[in-house]
């Protein structure tokens, strides 16, 4: 059965948002000549490509359903579970479902802790057992390394040909826009390929990045907490955007006691330094949330409702940067002539701050827009550890981290959870960082050349 | 110059008592007394008669802002807005969930958070000015683009991941410094210098990318130009014309943090065991201690504040060419 939670319909409302913006795009010439800019960029090319591929990985999991139950006999109509599951998933079936009991080290086949058990002289005694699925199908434990080497092998095959496949489709591409470094594109792709393939292969009978402490797949969980990192980052500025846009402007252009009360409004709220601003918000949602348990009937839904009431918090406690920005530029705008003329023509103020003054700061709002994203994604992080973050069953790098951290302590230490959460948030912020770059010099008038 | 400052402390006060009105509904309007009782009780242990004394020993039993059983004055007086908000103007914090002074816990947890806050702060900036005047010495070559790639690769990275790579390298596999904890006087160093280090390191990218760009649109300016054909030799030029312009909005940009530093940080301060600010801070908030919480954040907007007159006032002191009327 198809299940709809809150964040979903805002991450599929922002696809078709951008998806509307880009058709606009192309048809405007003043906006499709610095997003043309912006894609001249080998970095910005290759840094599209890896936001691509998190993006497809957070769409595949924002399609949520709640799988049915064996029917019972005599039940006419059948039950849901109430576990809310998502397409990603499906995929990932095989990952999600083999739990070892606890730790195991990146494609390990025996537990990372002794367990008393059977040893092979049939006496008692304490030893590492064997993963009940990481690499169970082998007979015999000497045959690991020549396994692991064929699945590497077998995973570079496949990824290889779809390399050489994709370098055709490209080179077709590049005949119809030569201006685009394609070349950027490919290689990013490929290394992707190429990380992609031996994983999914091995994945088949490995955990290839280990378990964590209750025995799920490191890989499956970094996977899934792709999407919150996503919502936090976009969701977030939807709701910075309508309150930064509108009261930055009204400021700039209404100046006078508009602009004295919404100054007033945004350095009180700066005053207070973020993160306890955000700790007494989330907190206070806490209470919240628990006086009124019954709003919910799922632990998906809270948890995902958390989720958006965090977005909403981090919104509102970080618009006013980008409301100082459009304040500032729209007092420079609403003394150009343009505008004056149009205020002599009669034109109502709404028209103007709508027609004239909006356009002219779209490209500040823009670069606020991408510039935001890697700085929430890190926030997410910190916020989860210090305790004020998403709850605690969503998936998310800032839970992976905190239920990690200890295990640094741990002799051999357990280093592969931490590991995963940071290289997979680095190369997502990593991303992020060099597209909003590209996107700063294609836009900003004044790195024009 | 007094007259302005004067001006801009009373500024201040209606941006304080906003900030207090915020505070105030978070705390007691979204959610009642009732609830914060019930919250730290637990589902278990809740009875009215338990919220009530719950209620009664932290002085949440009163009205929250009009008290219709008290006479005169009192009225307005006796209600949790007088007592738990105003009285913070007062600098009077009331008591922690154990029982503990806030505002002494605040002096004493004050000066470890200053230890660890002052080095990082002096440091960082000395070596993201270093590493951004370099980057604009050589700027157009390749040590330049390398080093904006170092900047972007070390913005990426999570202030976490310096923490605990740091911790995990220097103190479990090399065995510098101890992992964590904190000694008064001089013995502090041994414990802060990790702390210090991790600090300064996590700050370079953002700062020095920031810097550079700055020191890049100095050095495009007339005068600098007049300086080059006057002659001069380009190290003089950097450090005597460019240096000195470019440290006006390096300078007047970190004044506000300065007030700040009390506070200490979050992050570096409950990874290291340091009793600071911080920490308190931190473990207040997983307690869901509310009073604690409450305190800091007005405390914390209250050196903002400061910070920003600092700010207006710096500006006139390393820029004779800003006056105030």
């Amino acid at each position: 059965m198809p299940y709809v939670l809150p964040s979903d319909v805002l991450v599929w409302l922002l696809v078709a948002a951008t998806a509307a913006y880009g058709w606009y795009c192309r048809r405007q010439v003043h906006l499709s000549v610095p997003w043309g800019r912006v894609f001249r960029s080998p970095a910005a090319v290759a840094s599209a490509v890896v936001l691509g591929a998190y993006l497809a990985i957070g769409l595949l999991d924002s399609l949520h359903f709640r799988p049915a139950l064996p029917a019972k006999p005599g039940a006419t109509d059948t039950a849901y579970s109430s576990e809310v599951l998502s397409v990603l998933d499906l995929g990932l079936a095989q990952l999600r479902g083999r739990a070892e009991k606890t730790y195991s080290a990146p494609l390990a086949t025996r537990s990372f802790a002794k367990e008393q058990m059977e040893l092979p002289g049939g006496k008692q005694g304490r030893d590492f057992p064997r993963l009940r699925f990481g690499g169970a199908h082998l007979q015999a434990e000497a045959d690991w390394a020549e396994d692991v080497a064929r699945r590497v092998l077998a995973g570079f095959a496949v990824a290889a040909l779809a390399f050489v496949a994709l370098a055709f489709l490209i080179r077709r591409l590049k005949r119809r826009r030569p201006e685009i470094p394609w070349n950027a594109a490919l290689v990013t792709i490929g290394v992707l390929l190429f990380l992609a393939g031996p994983a999914t292969a091995l994945s088949e009978h490995y955990h290839v990045l280990g378990t964590d402490k209750v025995g799920q797949d490191v890989f499956y969980l970094a996977l899934k907490s792709i999407r919150t990192s996503l919502v936090i980052g976009t969701v977030t500025t939807l709701v910075l955007l309508p309150v930064g846009i509108g009261l930055g402007t009204m400021a700039g252009y209404f100046r006078g006691w508009v602009d004295d009360v919404i100054q007033y409004v945004y350095t009180t709220l700066n005053s207070i330094p973020g993160v306890l601003l955000i700790a007494a918000a989330v907190l206070m949602m806490q209470v919240v949330i628990e006086r009124n348990a019954d709003w919910f009937t799922l632990a998906a839904q809270r948890a995902d409702v958390r989720l958006l009431v965090l977005c909403a918090i981090l919104g509102l406690t970080s618009w006013t940067g980008l409301a100082r920005l459009l304040r500032g530029e729209t007092l420079k705008l609403s003394q150009l002539e343009y505008i004056q003329a149009a205020h002599a023509f009669g034109v109502r103020d709404t028209r103007i701050l709508a027609r004239h003054i909006l356009p002219n700061v779209s490209h500040i709002v823009i670069i606020a827009m991408v510039m935001d994203f890697s700085g929430l994604v890190l926030a997410e992080a910190v916020l989860s550890y210090v305790g004020v973050g998403v709850d605690p069953s969503t998936n998310s790098f800032g839970t992976m981290i905190n239920a990690a951290r200890m295990e640094m302590s741990r002799e051999p230490v357990v280093w592969w959870a931490l590991a995963t959460a940071f290289t997979f948030m680095f190369a997502l912020v990593l991303a992020a960082n060099l597209f909003a770059d590209a996107v700063r010099d294609g836009f900003d008038p004044r790195v024009r050349m | 110059m007094l007259a302005y400052i004067v001006r801009r402390v009373l500024y201040a006060i209606p941006i304080l008592i906003g900030v207090n009105l915020i505070t105030f509904a978070l705390f007691f309007i979204v959610n009642t007394p009732d609830d914060m009782a019930r919250m730290q009780l637990g589902a278990k242990r809740v009875t009215p008669e338990a919220i009530e004394k719950w209620k009664a020993e932290r002085g949440y039993n009163l009205p929250l802002m009009w008290n219709e059983k008290a006479e005169g004055a009192g009225r307005i007086t006796q209600t949790i807005f007088v007592q738990k908000s105003v009285r913070l103007f007062l600098l009077d914090f009331g008591y922690s969930e154990d029982k503990r002074d806030i505002a002494s816990e605040i002096r004493t947890r004050m000066w470890p958070s200053l230890a660890l806050a002052i080095p990082v702060f002096v440091l960082g900036l000395v070596v993201c000015v270093s590493f951004a005047l370099l980057m604009a010495f050589f700027r157009a070559t390749y040590l330049d683009f390398w080093g904006v790639v170092l900047c972007v690769a070390m913005m990426s990275i999570s202030a976490l991941f310096y923490i605990i790579g740091g911790q995990y390298l220097f103190s479990k596999v090399w065995h510098l410094v101890p992992i964590s904890g904190y000694a008064g006087g001089l013995d502090a160093a041994k414990f802060v210098i990790l702390p210090v280090l991790i600090g300064v390191v996590g700050g370079i990218g953002g700062s020095s990318r920031w810097y550079r760009t700055l020191f890049l649109e100095e050095i495009g300016k007339d005068y600098v130009r007049t300086a080059r054909a006057k002659g001069l030799a380009e190290s003089v030029v950097m450090f005597r014309h460019v240096l000195r312009n470019a440290l006006i909005p390096i300078l007047t940009g970190v004044v506000v943090v300065i007030p700040l530093l009390f506070l200490g940080s979050l992050l570096a301060e409950s990874f290291f065991g340091i009793p600071g600010l911080g920490s308190y801070t931190i473990d207040a908030i997983q307690a869901q201690d509310f009073a604690v919480v409450r305190s800091m954040v007005f405390i914390g907007s209250v050196f903002y504040i400061v910070g920003l007159i600092l700010t207006d006032i710096s500006y006139t002191v390393v820029d004779p060419r800003i006056r105030f009327e």
